[in-house]
């Protein structure tokens, strides 16, 4: 990196890229993170199960929104933030992107499966079947698959670095079904109903159930940055064994 | 060029490649990807032929008939367009109502019948409580018919 990039106070950014300056970053920022999605989700979840009124057509079936939909978000979105920084790595050949993108693919695995399980005990009362091979159920099954297979590529190879590129290139080459995801029920005829929340329209669902959404998947995101600062600093522990900066750590000298 | 600028029009590239490739395929594929057709692509006989397929769209209100055995229900089927008289033997879901989104599988009879071996309830994606679904009905009560069954139908009309 010969120009380093500048924020406004004059903070390298790239002094962050080096794992050694990172890991007690991703320390000290974790412990916020946790606790910002652990009241989150309990506002989320006290709307969404005691204040959030009965639906007009579902009853109380519906409350499964609550976390049926930002799971469904975060699956999605994590896997984007996971294609960019495969794709960063790539490009600039940093470490710790690369480490960055094995660290949050385990907790978007586990968002696309909740969204795919609270789905199928949402799907059976509403609709009346647990499972249809519609676009968007399809779509979102494909998506755990390219999970599971970035993560088993990524395990599968023994040299790290090419172990990386593998990886990124699943994950940049995949990214091509999010949008099929998110549009597939607009492309295509499907069981799943439209989105009640997008960014071109106001949203279809009264504002205490939004308000309750909302705040679960704003927790959503908190506790996926804090899985995946405590992922990364594992990563860096088991890839920088024997480096010099990790001897030094108070951690190491206790 | 840099090496670092190389790489980003490399993964540019194959992004664009892979986002035409991904467009082309789903478009050749289009066909295949629809869920259930609607009573008017059946009427234009879009609907696969001499196979089990699925249709979609609204139970037309005060169609819904049980027959005495108790096991059999007869519906129809619109799109406010074109409508396909259905005959169900099996329990149906809980959100199966009038005037609500339906999705049925099953065969087309010569007569124009369609026989559901599988009948699925498909709601809306508006979620309110049951007082503001009331005011809702009773303001668009007050309008001339046909403007009352626009606000529940719209969704599924408009993804056809």
């Amino acid at each position: 990196m010969n120009q380093p990039i500048l924020l406004a106070g004059g903070v390298n950014v790239f002094k962050y890229a080096a794992p050694q300056t990172f890991y007690p970053l991703a320390g000290k920022l974790m412990p916020w993170f946790f606790w910002t999605a652990a009241l989150l989700c309990a506002a989320g979840l006290y709307i969404g199960f005691f204040v959030a009124p009965t639906d007009h057509q579902q009853g109380e079936a519906y409350r499964i929104i609550f976390i049926h939909v930002p799971a469904a978000w975060m699956s999605m979105f994590i896997y984007v933030v996971m294609a960019f920084w495969a794709g960063v790595g790539l490009i600039f050949n940093t470490r710790l992107s690369h480490m960055m993108v094995s660290a949050l693919a385990p907790t978007g695995a586990m968002f696309t499966f909740v969204a795919l399980w609270t789905g199928a005990l949402w799907g059976k009362p509403t609709w009346g079947t647990w499972w249809v091979w519609d676009a968007r159920l399809t779509s979102e099954l494909i998506l755990l698959f390219l999970y599971f297979g970035f993560m088993a590529l990524q395990a599968g190879i023994d040299d790290t670095r090419r172990a990386d590129r593998a990886g990124a290139i699943l994950a940049l080459v995949g990214v091509v079904n999010i949008p099929i995801i998110y549009f597939s029920v607009k492309w295509w005829n499907t069981l799943h109903q439209g989105a009640s929340v997008s960014l071109t329209s106001a949203p279809t669902m009264a504002a205490t159930m939004l308000s309750g959404m909302l705040l679960m998947a704003l927790a959503a995101w908190m506790y996926s940055i804090a899985t995946a600062l405590h992922r990364v600093r594992s990563i860096i522990l088991e890839r920088e064994q024997g480096a010099e900066w990790l001897k030094h750590l108070p951690e190491a000298t206790k | 060029m840099k090496t670092r600028h190389k790489r980003l029009a490399m993964v540019a590239a194959g992004l664009c490649a892979l986002g035409i490739a991904a467009a082309l395929v789903l478009s050749a594929f289009q066909k295949n990807l629809v869920f259930f057709f609607t009573p008017s692509q059946v009427a234009a006989n879009e609907a696969p032929q001499g196979r089990s397929f699925r249709i979609g769209g609204l139970v037309a209100p005060g169609s819904v008939q049980r027959q005495p055995d108790g096991v059999t229900v007869n519906f129809v089927v619109t799109d406010t367009v074109q409508n396909i008289p259905v005959a169900y033997r099996g329990v149906l879901p809980d959100l199966f109502r009038e005037g609500k989104g339906v999705v049925a599988q099953g065969n087309l009879g010569a007569d124009g019948r369609f026989t559901a071996s599988e009948v699925l309830a498909k709601h809306d994606e508006n979620y309110m409580p049951p007082e503001a679904a009331e005011a809702l009905a009773k303001a668009h009560a007050g309008k001339p018919p046909g403007a009352a069954t626009v606000v529940v139908p719209a969704a599924t009309t408009e993804k056809r």
